[in-house]
């Protein structure tokens, strides 16, 4: 019993990540109908931006994550302005290959910038809680309660405040937003800040207990592309539920099937579902 | 400049390729062609699903590894003969591209690229994790090159793998020319098109897409077949995502959706990054930000931008001329 709470521990941590990053993801995609595969490399600055303002500036903690998530949203922002603005108009392929190249820059960057070598970011919060029997680091805690925060302001932002449902009316239908005066520019900005955020306090919390190094978005970003088909493209519920199926199934297929493949299960998950329900798992109808 | 169309360029092409070795200094240039040639051969391949077809598979690499491996494993392993390995490269590709390809080809346009993408990180995975069979990140080494035919070649110096390598390059475009301009390119074409339109003029969609996809990756199994023969030595890497992103690159520098194109990229970004040597590791500094600009300024790249522009210049010259050009 005491096993099995501690990887439902493992699963909440795993997927409240796993659904941040899906989150940018989806909103992103809402708006734009892009894949953005630079969203994993916004993870990767998010971690090293959090890494150096600790280790250069000796900033805390939250400040540090603070000033990646600012640094991340104008990163973001000032992306979309030079690469996905360009390209609203093209065809499906061209900015996809486009997000690619971004993609590949950033992560050249970083390498050439702080190497390539894997650095421990350090947390304040090191102590471990017992209760009933299960053991949980703190920084896991700190995940899981941070990660449902965050996903409850976005659901509060996107739905209380007018411009998160600007946001949400132009995921919803582009023209009509256009014609109550939404801007579609800056709605376009605002997204990509917002997916920046995300990627930047996601990769902030979970840093710590993993690695910092220029390849360290990928694994990631594939998973929460995996998720966002599950949940539907697009969806923000699907989303926060396919992360915690993904991270569920990960720390379950680590335990009792085998730690070397769980970086697989999640892929598999995705072909056996798709094999029968080519339109993922909440969506209606045929895409 | 119109003659170069047709034959008369693809022979001035064949002997720049047969001539090259007595401009090549050393061994090591015809080494760097002989890769370049390599990776044509499966960009050509890619190029035939991504720019024909119109569907972008983000998994190319990972069956340029799968035929790499299969031929890695057989003669290693197994002590198959290499050319009978060669054989098995390419139809162990299309086995297994065959369900894959049944699979991803139900999605459509993004989701179809996200999946091919996780399919390729599934390969990569299996390669890496399934030591028993692969030697995980050990790599497989010690692969023997290939074997001569009959006494009469052998592949053992630089310049005569560069022949050979040449050689199934002609073989491949030779090939995809042929494919291209047939009803079945036509075909992939009308399908890149409009799917909608292509399926109500009758078109088979599922079959046709999944005919350009073994043929697709029988070409990248070929050539990581050759790859594994000419490196002798393979790891987990190849079938990494990154070069998949590669080949893109190459493909769009030249042109999507041309024969010519893709061929130009394939063989003139490795030789830009031989110059740029001490960018070798941060090439994507400089190739990123350029594929970034290709796309927003030149989406059909050079050999599509100067179609576009002699087809201009030729209705401008002859309103009444509805040639298309080809290439």
């Amino acid at each position: 019993m005491d096993i099995f709470l501690q990887q439902v521990l493992n699963g909440l941590t795993l997927g409240g990540i796993y659904s941040l990053v899906a989150l940018g993801l989806t909103l992103v995609y809402g708006i734009l109908h892009v894949p953005n595969f630079a969203h994993g490399a916004f993870y990767m600055v998010g971690a090293f931006a959090s890494f150096l303002l600790m280790d250069k500036l000796g900033l805390n903690y939250w400040l540090a994550m603070l000033g990646s998530a600012v640094a991340v949203a104008a990163l973001a922002a000032v992306a979309e302005r030079l690469v996905f603005h360009p390209l609203r108009h093209a065809s499906g392929l061209h900015p996809m290959i486009a997000a690619i190249g971004l993609l590949l820059f950033l992560e050249a960057g970083a390498q050439a910038l702080w190497g390539a070598d894997f650095q421990r970011m350090s947390t304040p919060y090191t102590g471990i809680i017992e209760m009933g029997g299960v053991t949980a680091p703190v920084q896991r805690l700190l995940i899981i309660g941070a990660a449902f925060t965050l996903m409850l302001m976005l659901h509060l932002f996107l739905t209380r405040t007018v411009m998160g449902s600007t946001i949400i009316a132009m995921a919803q239908n582009r023209e009509g937003a256009s014609l109550v005066g939404i801007d579609a520019n800056r709605v376009a900005m605002l997204t990509f800040a917002v997916s920046g955020v995300l990627a930047a306090v996601a990769a902030t919390l979970y840093a710590p207990i993993n690695l910092v190094y220029p390849a360290m978005g990928h694994l990631v970003i594939t998973k929460a592309f995996v998720i966002i088909i599950l949940g539907g493209m697009g969806s923000v519920p699907g989303a926060i539920v396919g992360g915690l199926i993904i991270g569920f199934a990960e720390s379950f297929g680590a335990f009792y099937i085998s730690t070397d493949y769980k970086d697989i299960i999640a892929f598999m998950a995705l072909v056996v579902i798709l094999s029968f329900r080519p339109q993922g798992i909440f969506k209606q109808g045929a895409h | 400049m119109a003659r170069l169309h047709g034959p008369l360029g693809w022979a001035l092409l064949l002997a720049a390729g047969l001539l090259f070795p007595l401009l090549a200094r050393n061994d090591y240039h015809l080494t760097v062609m002989s890769t370049a040639y390599i990776f044509a051969l499966a960009t050509l391949g890619l190029n035939l699903i991504v720019g024909y077809t119109g569907q972008f598979n983000l998994a190319h690499a990972g069956f340029m590894a799968i035929g790499a491996y299969t031929l890695g494993i057989l003669t290693v392993d197994h002590q198959v003969p290499f050319w009978w390995a060669f054989l098995a490269a390419g139809a162990v590709t299309a086995l297994v591209g065959w369900p894959l390809g049944w699979i991803s080809l139900r999605l459509k346009g993004h989701y179809f690229s996200i999946f091919t993408m996780c399919v390729g990180y599934i390969i990569f995975l299996v390669i890496e994790k399934w030591e028993s069979l692969t030697h995980g990140t050990v790599g497989v080494i010690g692969i023997p090159a290939p074997s001569g035919i009959a006494g009469v070649v052998s592949f053992d110096t630089p310049l005569s793998l560069y022949y050979l390598v040449f050689f199934f390059l002609v073989v491949g475009v030779w090939a995809m020319r042929r494919i291209a301009n047939s009803l079945l390119g036509r075909t992939f074409v009308a399908i890149r098109n409009g799917d909608e339109l292509a399926e109500a003029l009758g078109i088979n969609l599922m079959r046709n897409k999944l005919t350009a996809f073994l043929i697709s990756v029988v070409y990248a199994g070929w050539a990581g077949a050759l790859y594994a023969g000419f490196v002798r030595f393979l790891g987990p890497d190849l079938a990494a995502v990154h070069h998949t992103f590669d080949m893109t690159m190459y493909m769009l520098v030249g042109g999507l959706g041309t024969l010519i194109g893709p061929l130009l990229g394939a063989i003139s970004v490795p030789w830009i990054t031989q110059y740029l040597q001490f960018l070798q590791e941060y090439r994507f500094i400089i190739f990123g930000p350029l594929l970034i600009l290709l796309v927003i300024y030149m989406p059909h790249g050079i050999v599509g931008s100067w179609l576009a522009w002699r087809a201009r210049q030729a209705s401008l010259a002859a309103p009444h001329n509805q040639e298309q050009p080809r290439a």
